[in-house]
């Protein structure tokens, strides 16, 4: 199922569409991840037409980087996901993360130190929610439940005030723009070192789930794990290992945001963990687990990045309609989803 | 003697035992803080009881609410992630009416602000009833739509404002005293009694734990699972009202993005200490009724010490990764093991648990 997204399309559109045909056929649960690609790019469309400004240099690079944090997160969802479990604690490991970083920069650690130490953070508390589901057989969902408060109880008792990153600190640079074209006007072609290693994050997510050993472990548990544990495939240690990566990466994305802001809060990344699981279903991963994409959740973080600009630049909207947006785009994609498996039934 | 160790396994095998425990050992806590933690004193204008008790009692009922209503749908092994957002809607709902232009301060305003909320909360049950039970969707995601769109829902009725009213009535029903004790407790203890009534005295208990069974072989029975799905949701919609009417009561105002949030996981908490099994077919409202006690005194205990409020949470993970600890069999063969060492291997022991 990995091949219909990993190799690039060889000559033509057509080639592309006979292959999309084909893989749909064979796989329908891959509908939804296309479904999200199209809305992607309906939204870009649609906000084009009615806004204009969308489809320029300046405004698809702030997507990316405004939303970097987002899709480390979804990748790190996807893979917790596709084994059938849930990590509801990556937005409290942000927080302690951040506030325990910017605290360990403000004592006059080295900023590399830092950065590796707030990974670190996050992978300890991923490794803490592997080891009560793999050891103790606690549901995924109340083994990352208690991570979730421990992680935003430990975040408040380090401090309940707004932490600054020094002006002059060298975690800033993650977070600094680097102009690659210098369009007209503010119209730039911009990254910042965060983007980059959001996609380093995408390309080799994308390598250890569709072309490794490991991957389709993690791809096995999801489809049965009994069947799984028969195969003689090393469940246990995978089960640990996703969530550990979970984990890592909710820290990795700690030091993207914290650089990006500047600031750290014991309430930073609240109803992140949904915005992450929404992600990644609207990208196409199947809570059952199983079916599920690297690239659909990066496409399904695009497409909520994009709909609070769409938002914003309406201004008709009230912003307090984001979230019931957001909840029915996911109820769109779900029940989507729902189809198609009951069709496979 | 034979007989009194009987009854005292009995006991340590109820599911509400630790929370119990978990209970008193922080009441000690406080007590020694403040060896006058625990008493209670009568207020001399108007009779009411007053202490840190009262208060605990008075903050656990919004909570036993929504843990009632969570342990029914945990029983069909579903989840319910929204009450938190559905008492924010309740909140709403009755504000918005109380402050609007045809309400009075009567106690017929209240009882109409409250049954449109109830109301509300009901339709919205019904929803996650229907995506779960007819869709066939997961209880988890389907609620987490509703829980997500829910403080949306709350924001455009009542224009993104945090609207305030005045209405004695409604007041009452959180703030008020019958006979020295607060209403609000009163209140959930009845609604607590009343539906554990309902649903030990009749087959309903007993249908909703067969779903968490096994859906398909209790359909096979005769059951029909769709419409007792339905119900557990409505339920819980309903009860997350009345929380939700407890708590915006006690300040007549609603806070769109803080009344009822992160509830839900209070709710679960509560009923995971209960000893209610999250993978649906067992639950015990009197479980449920003894851990919401436990995460009031928990929340008060918290604040007593001097810890701030938002680090509260902390101190639940504590008490979920422990009990899940106590739960797991790998800690129970651990602790049997070392029982037996001890003295003679009893036969009874496992048959015990699974009794519980």
């Amino acid at each position: 199922m990995s091949s219909a997204t990993a190799t690039p399309a060889r000559p033509a559109g057509a080639a592309l569409a006979a292959r999309v045909g084909r893989s749909v056929t064979s796989n329908p649960s891959v509908l939804p991840t296309i479904a999200s690609v199209v809305i992607f790019v309906g939204m870009i469309v649609y906000g084009e037409i009615a806004y204009g400004r969308i489809v320029q240099a300046s405004t698809l690079s702030n997507l990316l980087i405004n939303n970097a944090h987002l899709i480390v997160l979804a990748v790190a969802l996807t893979f917790v996901i596709i084994t059938g479990g849930i990590d509801l604690s990556v937005g409290s490991i942000i927080a302690f993360s951040s506030v325990a970083g910017v605290m360990l920069v403000n004592a006059g650690w080295n900023p590399f130190a830092v950065a590796v130490t707030m990974i670190v953070i996050g992978a300890v508390f991923g490794l803490v929610s592997g080891v009560l589901i793999r050891y103790f057989n606690v549901q995924p969902f109340i083994a990352t439940l208690a991570m979730m408060f421990l992680g935003r109880g430990l975040a408040s008792l380090l401090s309940t005030q707004p932490e600054r990153l020094p002006e002059d600190s060298g975690l800033r640079w993650i977070g600094e723009k680097i102009k690659l074209i210098d369009g007209p006007k503010v119209n730039d072609l911009t990254v910042t070192p965060a983007v980059i290693v959001a996609v380093i994050v995408v390309l080799a997510a994308f390598f250890v789930l569709h072309r490794t050993r490991t991957g389709r472990t993690v791809y096995a548990i999801g489809g049965s794990e009994n069947s799984a544990l028969l195969m003689g495939l090393p469940v246990h240690r995978t089960k640990v290992l996703v969530y550990v990566i979970s984990g890592a990466l909710a820290g990795l994305a700690a030091v993207l945001y914290t650089a990006r802001l500047g600031t750290a809060q014991n309430i930073t990344g609240i109803g992140w963990e949904l915005d992450a699981i929404a992600a990644a279903v609207i990208g196409g991963t199947v809570l059952t687990g199983a079916y599920g994409y690297v690239l659909g959740s990066v496409v399904g973080a695009l497409v909520l990045g994009l709909m609070t600009v769409l938002i914003t630049r309406d201004g008709g909207i009230p912003p307090e309609m984001t979230t019931i947006i957001t909840g029915g785009i996911l109820l769109v994609f779900v029940l989507l989803q729902r189809a198609v498996t009951r069709k496979k039934e | 003697m034979n007989n009194a160790t009987a009854v005292w396994r009995d006991l340590i095998h109820k599911p509400f035992f630790w929370g119990i425990i978990a209970i008193v050992a922080l009441l000690v806590l406080n007590v020694m803080k403040d060896p006058g933690y625990l008493a209670i004193s009568i207020n001399p204008n108007n009779g009411n009881l007053v202490g840190n008790v009262i208060d605990i009692l008075r903050q656990a009922a919004p909570i036993m609410m929504i843990a009632i209503g969570m342990s029914l749908v945990i029983a069909t092994a579903g989840i319910d992630l929204s009450v938190g957002s559905m008492m924010a809607v309740a909140g709403a709902v009755s504000m918005e009416f109380l402050s609007g232009p045809g309400a009075t301060g009567s106690a017929g305003a209240a009882f109409t602000a409250v049954g449109l909320s109830l109301l509300v909360t009901a339709a919205l049950g019904a929803v996650n009833g229907v995506l779960v039970a007819y869709v066939g969707l997961q209880p988890f995601i389907a609620t987490l739509v509703l829980m997500l769109a829910g403080r949306g829902i709350a924001k455009v009725i009542t224009g993104g404002q945090n609207t305030a009213a005045s209405n004695e009535s409604y007041r009452w029903i959180a703030n008020g005293y019958v006979l020295g004790i607060p209403v609000v407790f009163i209140l959930a203890v009845a609604i607590v009694i009343a539906v554990a009534w309902v649903v030990r005295r009749s087959a309903l208990g007993l249908m909703i734990e067969a779903i968490g069974i096994n859906p398909k072989a209790s359909r096979m029975a005769g059951i029909k699972p769709k419409g007792l799905l339905l119900t557990a949701y409505i339920l819980s919609g309903v009860l997350a009202g009345v929380a939700g009417v407890m708590s915006v009561g006690s300040v007549m105002t609603v806070d769109i993005s803080r009344t009822g949030y992160q509830l839900e996981l209070d709710a679960i908490l509560a009923v995971v200490i209960g000893g209610a099994s999250l993978m649906g077919g067992k639950f015990s409202l009197s479980g449920a009724f003894v851990g919401a006690l436990l995460i009031a005194t928990l929340d008060k205990t918290v604040l007593f010490l001097g810890v701030s409020s938002s680090a509260t949470p902390a101190f639940k993970a504590l008490v979920i990764i422990v009990i899940c600890l106590l739960q797991s069999d790998r800690v129970r063969a651990w602790f049997r093991r070392r029982r037996s060492a001890a003295t003679a291997p009893s036969v009874d022991a496992p048959k015990k648990e699974v009794a519980a």
